[in-house]
C-alpha cells in the first residue's frame, strides 16, 4: 500500500509541474500582492546564535524583495508551538492563529498531520522553488520519520548525526559502540548526551539503537506492533553500562548541542555530537571551537533525516508564509544556509536540477576542515517510525530522570 | 468610574479564581484530556515524588537561610550609616531579575567558571556537580541571593516602626549583648511586620520556573518546570497531566508555607527557652563578623557575577582554563543591537503599562486604609498562589476569548504581580505621613481631593517613584506570565534570556542578563535622581518623611 501511495506521490510531483507551469506564474504573482505587508510569526528553535542570524538575514530579504515582515519566535521546543496550535484548535479559532510558519519533523509532524493542524492542500509542491528539489533520488523529502509528507511541509534541510573531537586531546576516536563505551570506561567523565526529549538526546538513543537492534526494519513500523521492552532492551543494557563513567556521573545530563559544544569547547567533555555535519567547522570559524577539532561517524552508518517548514491549518497569514517558505528554498537563501561561515545546513535543492547560476551558488561554498566529505560520512540510516521517539523518551525518563 | 475602579481592583483576585477554576476544569473532565485517570497519569510519572519533594523543601529553605541573613547582616548594623550603606549596595540588586542573577551565579561557580579559573590550579574543569545538582543546592544558592536583599530592604522600609532604639536600650539594659539584644528584642517586632513578602518568598521560591530551569535540578526537575512541560505538550492527554499538576502544586505549596508556620512556632518556643535560661547571646564579635561577612558574600555573589556576565558579553575568544578573555569585542552587542532594541521596547512598554495601572490601583487601595482584609484579597493571588497554578488555566481562558497573546493582555496578567510588591513598597510610608499636613490643608478651606493632589502625593513623590519603578523592575522579570499569556508572540528580554538558557551560548546570555538588568537599573536610577531634580528646592520632601 505505501509504495503504491509513494509511487503515485512521485508522480504527482513530478507532473504537477509541467502540469500547472502555464497559469503558476499568475497564481504565485497573484500570492505574492495579497503577501504583501503581511507578518509572519515563524516558529523555529532559538538556541542557535548561527541560526538566529540567518533567519534575521531571511526576514530582511523577504521584507526587501516581498515587503513581509518575518517575525522568528524563539521557541526552546516546537512541541510547545504544537501544543498552543492544538489549544487554538480546541478553542475553535480557525482563522488569526498565532502560528504562520513552524520549523518541524518527525514527530511534531506527524502528531500535526494526524490531529489536522496543518494546511493540507499540497501547497508545498506548488512553490516555485520547488522545481529545484529532486525528491526521487531523495526519499527523506517524501517521508518525515516515515511518514508521508504529501505536500503539508516544505523541505528546508538535511541533518546527519555526527560527532566531533578535538583532535589535540584525543587523536584517534572511537568508532563503534563497542569502542565507545570501553572508551567511556576508561576515560570516566568525558563523555556525556543531551537529556532526551532535547532533539539531539533523543537522536543519541535511536542512533544507538540502531547500531544495536537485531532487525532494524522493526523500527519502520509503530512502536505498538514490536514488543518495545525486547527490542530496546540492548540500548538500555549500553546505556547502563556507560552511564557511571558520564560526565558528572550521569546525573546531570547537557541541555542540547550548542551546551555540548561549550563543554566540549571548555575541555569538559572530548566528544561531543551534532545533527549538522559542519557544525565543528562553522563553530571553528566562529572562534567557539580550537582549529584542531574533527568530525566523525560511527561505522554502521548515522541517522539522517529532513527538515521542514509548515502551514498550520489556521495560520493568520498564509500566503506570506508561503512566500517566506518558497524564498528559504530559493538557491540564493540554501547555499547561504550551506554556508559554513552563516549556518551550515546541507540543502536539499538538487544539484543536477539547478540551472548553471545556482550551481554557482554552491561551487562557490567552501568547507572548514571538520567537515567531512561527504563520500566519508557513512550510510545514511532512516529514522525510525515517530512513535518510537515517545516510547524511548518516556523509558529514558523513567530510567535515568527519576533519581536515584 | 467607581464601577470600573472596582472592577480593577477586583481583576486580580477574579482573574486568580477563573484560571484556578479552568485549571480545575481541565484536570477532572475527560474531553480537555484530564478526569480520574489525569491524576493517575500524574502519580505514575517518573520521579514525582522527587520534584515534589525538591518543590516543597526549597521555598522554607530559601526563605529560611534569607532571613537568617538579613537578621545577622541588621544585627550587625543595627542602625547608623553602615546599614544604610548596605541598603544603598542591595537596591540595585532588587533590579535584578531571577534569571539574570541565575547566570551570574552559574557563571561564577559552574566548574568551568570564573572562580575555578581564577584559581588557576586546574587545566581541565574538574567533573564536580555544582550546577543543576539534583539535591537543588544551587538553586537554593540562586533563590538566597536574590531574595536577601529583598527581604533587607523590605525590613529595612519598616525598622523605624519597630522601635528599635528603646528595645535595643531595654534589653542591652538588661545585659544582653547589643548583637543578641537586636534579634531578641527588635528583630521579631520586624518579622512581625513583613510576614507577609516573607510568606511570598516561601510560596514563590517553591515554585520559580525561569530560575529551576537555569539552576535547578533536571533528573527530574523541580515540579513548576515539569507542570510547565506537560502544560504545552501537543498530546491532548498530557496537558491533563499538566492541570492536575498544577492542582497538585497548589497543594505543595500550602503545605509548605505550612511547613514555614510550624517553622515559625518551633523558632519562637525555642528563643524563648534561651531567652528565660538567661542566654546572653553569642560575642558580639561574631555576631558583626558573620554578618559582615554574609553581606558581602551576597553582594560579591550578584555584582561579582554580573561583572563576569558583562565581560562574557563582550569577550573575544576566552577558553578555559584563561581566567582573562583573550580580547574584548563589541561585536556580538552590535550583531544583537536590533533585536535587543525590539525586544527593549516590548519589554519597557509592558513594564509602564503595569506599573502605571498598578500604581493607580495601589493608591486606591490605600486610600481606603479600612479595606485591609479586602487588600489581602487581592493581593494574594500574586503572592502566594504559584504561578503556574492558575496560569495555564487562564492562558487557555483568555486564548478561547481572543484575548491572548496582545500586549494588553500580558500587561493586565502582569499587573496581578507587580501591584502586591507596589503596595508593599507603598504601604510604609503612606501610613507613616503625617495626617496633619493634609489637615492644614483642609483648615485652610481646600477640598479633600485638593488636599490629596496637591499635598499628599506631592509630599510621597519619593516613595512613589520608587514604587513604580519597583514595579517596571518586577514587570520586566516575569517569565511565566509573558510567555503563557502571550503565547510566542510577545517577546521580552526575560523570555530571550531563558530561551537562551538551553542554548548555553555564554556570550549571548551575558548580553541578554545584563541587558535584563540594566532597563530595570536605569529606571530605579531615574526614580532615586527624578524627584531629586525636581525638588532641588524642598530638600525636605527628599528625606522620605521621618524614616
Amino acid at each position: 500500500m505505501r509504495s503504491v501511495l509513494a509511487a503515485l506521490c512521485l508522480l504527482v510531483a513530478t507532473l504537477a509541474p509541467v502540469l500547472a507551469s502555464d497559469h503558476r506564474g499568475a497564481e504565485w504573482e497573484a500570492m505574492l500582492a495579497k503577501a504583501r505587508g503581511q507578518t509572519v510569526y515563524l516558529h523555529a528553535w532559538g538556541g542557535a546564535p548561527e541560526i538566529n542570524a540567518y533567519l534575521e538575514w531571511a526576514g530582511e530579504q523577504v521584507f526587501n524583495r516581498f515587503g513581509i515582515r518575518l517575525e522568528h519566535v524563539r521557541i526552546s521546543d516546537a512541541a510547545d508551538s504544537v501544543a498552543r496550535i492544538q489549544a487554538e484548535k480546541a478553542a475553535g479559532r480557525t482563522v488569526g492563529g498565532a502560528v504562520d510558519l513552524i520549523w518541524i519533523n518527525g514527530e511534531n509532524f506527524a502528531a500535526m498531520k494526524r490531529d489536522g493542524l496543518l494546511r493540507a492542500d499540497a501547497w508545498a509542491e506548488t512553490l516555485p522553488n520547488r522545481a529545484f528539489t529532486d525528491a526521487e533520488a531523495r526519499p527523506i523529502l517524501l517521508f518525515d520519520f516515515t511518514v508521508l509528507v504529501e505536500g503539508q511541509e516544505s523541505p528546508w534541510g538535511l541533518a546527519q548525526f555526527t560527532l566531533y573531537h578535538d583532535s589535540a586531546t584525543l587523536a584517534e576516536p572511537p568508532r563503534s559502540l563497542e569502542a565507545l563505551a570501553s572508551w567511556i570506561a576508561a576515560n570516566p567523565g568525558r563523555f556525556t548526551y543531551a537529556a532526551p526529549p532535547n532533539f539531539i538526546g533523543t537522536t543519541f538513543l535511536k542512533q544507538v539503537l540502531l547500531g544495536l537492534v537485531a532487525d532494524p526494519a522493526i523500527l519502520s513500523k509503530p512502536v505498538g506492533d514490536a514488543d518495545f521492552a525486547a527490542v530496546s532492551a540492548p540500548l538500555w543494557a549500553w546505556l547502563d553500562r556507560v552511564r557511571p563513567d558520564l560526565w558528572r556521573s550521569g546525573r546531570v545530563f547537557a541541555t542540547d548541542t550548542t551546551h555540548l559544544r561549550t563543554l566540549l569547547s571548555d575541555g569538559e567533555i572530548d566528544i561531543a555530537m551534532s545533527f549538522n555535519p559542519a557544525e565543528a567547522s562553522a563553530a571553528i570559524a566562529s572562534g567557539d571551537l580550537p582549529g584542531t577539532v574533527r568530525s566523525f561517524v560511527l561505522d554502521y552508518g548515522s541517522l539522517g533525516n529532513a527538515h521542514f517548514l509548515a502551514i498550520p491549518f489556521n495560520a493568520n497569514a498564509a500566503e506570506a508564509a508561503m512566500v517566506v517558505a518558497d524564498f528559504l528554498l530559493s538557491p540564493e537563501a540554501q547555499a547561504r544556509k550551506a554556508d559554513e561561515a552563516v549556518w551550515g545546513d546541507p540543502t536539499v535543492l538538487d544539484y543536477q536540477s539547478l540551472n548553471s547560476e545556482g550551481q554557482a551558488l554552491f561551487d562557490s561554498l567552501s568547507f572548514g576542515p571538520a567537515t567531512l566529505p561527504i563520500l566519508e560520512r557513512g550510510e545514511v540510516l532512516p529514522e525510525p517510525h515517530p512513535s518510537w521517539t515517545e516510547a524511548l523518551e518516556q523509558e529514558w525518563q523513567r530510567r535515568y530522570a527519576a533519581g536515584g | 468610574m467607581p464601577v470600573l475602579a472596582a472592577l480593577a481592583l477586583a481583576w486580580p483576585a477574579l482573574a486568580g479564581l477563573a484560571g484556578l477554576g479552568w485549571t480545575l476544569v481541565s484536570a477532572t473532565t475527560e474531553a480537555a484530556g484530564g478526569g480520574p485517570g489525569g491524576f493517575d497519569r500524574l502519580a505514575a510519572e517518573p520521579g514525582l515524588g522527587l520534584s515534589i519533594w525538591v518543590s516543597l523543601w526549597t521555598g522554607p529553605a530559601a526563605a529560611a537561610l534569607s532571613l537568617a541573613i538579613v537578621a545577622t547582616i541588621m544585627a550587625a548594623a543595627p542602625q547608623g550609616r553602615s546599614l544604610r550603606w548596605i541598603a544603598g549596595l542591595m537596591a540595585p540588586a532588587m533590579a535584578i531579575p531571577h534569571a539574570a542573577a541565575g547566570f551570574a551565579l552559574a557563571f561564577l561557580i559552574a566548574p568551568s567558571g570564573f572562580l575555578i579559573r581564577l584559581t588557576g590550579s586546574f587545566e581541565r574543569p574538574p567533573d564536580w556537580l555544582i550546577l543543576n545538582d539534583p539535591a537543588g543546592l544551587s538553586l537554593l544558592a540562586g533563590l538566597v541571593l536574590k531574595e536577601v536583599p529583598f527581604l533587607l530592604l523590605m525590613a529595612i522600609a519598616i525598622l523605624p516602626q519597630a522601635n528599635p532604639e528603646r528595645m535595643m536600650q531595654a534589653a542591652i539594659a538588661l545585659g544582653h549583648r547589643p548583637g543578641w539584644a537586636f534579634l531578641a528584642a527588635v528583630f521579631p517586632g520586624i518579622y512581625r511586620r513583613i510576614r507577609l513578602p516573607v510568606y511570598a518568598v516561601v510560596a514563590f521560591s517553591g515554585s520559580v520556573v525561569d530560575l529551576a530551569i537555569i539552576l535547578g535540578p533536571g533528573t527530574p526537575a523541580p515540579l513548576a518546570p515539569r507542570v510547565l512541560g506537560w502544560l504545552t505538550d501537543p498530546d491532548l492527554s498530557r496537558q491533563g497531566i499538566g492541570a492536575a499538576g498544577a492542582l497538585l502544586h497548589l497543594l505543595v505549596t500550602l503545605a509548605s508555607l505550612l511547613l514555614w508556620r510550624i517553622g515559625e512556632v518551633i523558632v519562637a518556643a525555642f528563643g524563648r527557652t534561651l531567652l528565660s535560661r538567661g542566654w546572653r547571646g553569642p560575642p558580639d564579635r561574631l555576631v558583626r563578623g558573620a554578618g559582615l561577612g554574609l553581606a558581602g558574600l551576597v553582594t560579591v555573589g550578584l555584582l561579582g557575577g554580573l561583572v563576569v556576565l558583562g565581560l562574557w558579553s563582550v569577550a573575544g575568544p576566552w577558553r578555559f582554563p584563561d581566567p582573562l578573555p583573550q580580547g574584548l569585542t563589541l561585536d556580538r552587542w552590535a550583531e544583537q543591537a536590533g533585536r535587543l532594541a525590539g525586544l527593549g521596547a516590548t519589554s519597557l512598554w509592558l513594564a509602564l503599562g503595569s506599573a502605571a495601572v498598578s500604581l493607580i490601583l495601589a493608591i486606591l487601595l490605600l486610600a481606603r486604609p479600612r479595606a485591609a482584609r479586602l487588600r489581602m484579597l487581592i493581593l494574594i493571588p500574586g503572592l502566594i498562589v504559584p504561578q503556574i497554578a492558575f496560569l495555564g488555566g487562564l492562558a487557555v481562558l483568555m486564548l478561547r476569548l481572543g484575548w491572548d497573546g496582545t500586549l494588553i493582555s500580558v500587561i493586565a496578567v502582569h499587573v496581578i504581580f507587580v501591584l502586591p510588591y507596589m503596595v508593599f513598597a507603598l504601604a510604609g510610608p503612606w501610613q507613616r505621613l503625617d495626617p496633619r499636613h493634609e489637615q492644614v490643608a483642609l483648615a485652610l478651606g481646600k477640598s479633600p481631593a485638593a488636599a490629596f493632589w496637591r499635598v499628599r502625593l506631592p509630599m510621597l513623590a519619593v516613595p512613589l517613584a520608587f514604587a513604580f519603578a519597583l514595579g517596571c523592575a518586577i514587570s520586566l522579570s516575569q517569565y511565566l506570565p509573558t510567555l503563557l499569556i502571550g503565547g510566542g508572540r510577545v517577546a521580552t528580554l526575560t523570555t530571550e534570556a531563558v530561551a537562551l538558557a538551553s542554548g548555553g551560548d555564554r556570550r549571548l546570555i551575558g548580553i541578554y542578563a545584563l541587558a535584563q538588568t540594566l532597563l530595570p537599573a536605569l529606571l530605579l536610577g531615574l526614580a532615586l535622581l527624578g524627584p531629586a531634580a525636581l525638588f532641588r528646592n524642598r530638600r525636605g520632601l527628599l528625606g522620605g518623611g521621618e524614616a
